[in-house]
């Protein structure tokens, strides 16, 4: 059943953001810390559980596929509504503050991906 | 005219999801196909209809004078729910599905340092950028800090140390400036940069922090690449608001005084 997909992923966030509630009021400030992270964590381990054991079907992995392939029109939509007239009315300083940091922050990729082992490109095909 | 109006938006009102489906997938062709036919595919489509994107919510912004760009607009109001938290985050956590563990492994401690490292990074951009325009109190600094982190971390952290409201508004504006940055700037630096293995999409995460941005930037580049990046990128919030009010802001006061 497909819906069984969207329980799985459902009950991954729910439980995942419930988690990253606890941990921000555990350390005393008001937000999320890591709850989707969390969720994508959970994700990966039951859905790689329940493969192996031959109990995720084509239905329910297609509720989950699904959502997967929406995931750039949901940005597209999301970009659409950010509030760009705040932005470019902050002033000189908001702006070069931002952008400053992504500068500063694409230069570190590469000193600090050195880091990790030896991670290969994944194949750049269309998925959406 | 008035009668198919009327008519219309009769049906749009309360279909607002619906609608926005539409949309998004008429902005999609369009730039999908202005992607293969006018740029002969150098340009990613989704790169393109993120753009649009951005311009239809400068251009609802201007229009309604509201803070949810297009979505402000009654015939666009879908888009609200579409591209809302709720469905983003759900949107997410499915690319999760298909990641491969190794990677995800091999990028740990790089993924770490580097989200350790791009949150100090942004409160020391922000806080030497506002210096440099004149700001030399501790508290408007680390808040402007926070801002150039994410424009969440901003005002927490103005909130916590008691800022003004003009420099509240100032660090959300430069975090949503980083964050359309990074939506724009990603596909086009990506290669040049190094940007092209999960561990280095896990870093990127870690380093620019925006979730919107991030997910917006590596949709852009390369949609494989997008869990690595989501999954770091999600900690960045919490531990700016965490280190923001309290180390960085007991640092900022030790040097400024």
């Amino acid at each position: 059943m497909v819906i069984y997909g969207l329980m799985i992923m459902g009950l991954c966030a729910i439980v995942g953001n419930t988690l990253g509630e606890m941990l921000g009021k555990l350390m005393g400030i008001s937000a999320n810390v890591g709850g989707v992270g969390f969720a994508m964590l959970f994700l990966v381990l039951v859905t790689r559980r329940l493969l192996e054991k031959d109990q995720l079907s084509k239905l329910a992995q297609s509720g989950i596929l699904f959502w997967n392939a929406m995931y750039i029109p949901v940005v597209i939509a999301m970009a659409a509504q950010q509030n760009v007239v705040a932005a470019l009315k902050g002033g000189w300083i908001a702006v070069v503050g931002g952008l400053a940091a992504v500068f500063v922050g694409f230069m570190l990729i590469r000193p600090l991906t050195a880091l990790a082992d030896n991670s290969l490109p994944l194949d750049d095909e269309e998925t959406a | 005219m008035d009668f198919l109006v009327d008519s219309v938006m009769k049906v749009v009102k309360p279909n607002g999801l619906i609608t926005a489906f539409v949309i998004v997938g008429v902005l999609t062709w369009i730039s999908y196909s202005a992607s293969k036919y006018l740029t002969k595919g150098r340009i990613h489509g989704s790169a393109i209809a993120i753009v649009i994107g951005l311009v239809l919510a400068y251009v609802g912004g201007e229009v309604t004078g509201g803070k949810k760009g297009i979505a402000d607009v009654t015939f666009f109001s879908g888009i609200g729910l579409m591209g809302g938290a709720m469905l983003r985050d759900f949107c997410i956590i499915a690319t999760a599905y298909g990641i491969k563990l190794e990677e995800l492994k091999k990028a740990g401690l790089a993924g770490v340092l580097a989200l350790v490292i791009g949150v100090f990074l942004s409160f020391v951009v922000g806080g030497v950028v506002a210096w440099g325009f004149g700001y030399r109190d501790a508290v408007s600094l680390t808040t402007i800090g926070g801002g150039v982190a994410t424009f969440i971390v901003g005002p927490v952290t103005g909130a916590a140390l008691g800022a003004s409201s003009e420099v509240i508004a100032l660090s959300v504006a430069a975090g949503v400036v980083k964050s359309i940055a990074v939506m724009i700037l990603t596909p086009l630096l990506a290669k040049p940069f190094g940007l092209t293995t999960p561990a280095a999409a896990a870093v990127y995460g870690g380093l620019m922090g925006t979730t919107s941005g991030t997910a917006a930037g590596l949709a852009a580049t390369n949609p494989k690449l997008v869990p690595y990046g989501a999954m770091t990128a999600t900690f960045y919030t919490g531990f700016g608001c965490l280190v923001g009010p309290s180390i960085c802001f007991v640092i900022v006061k030790a040097i400024v005084g």
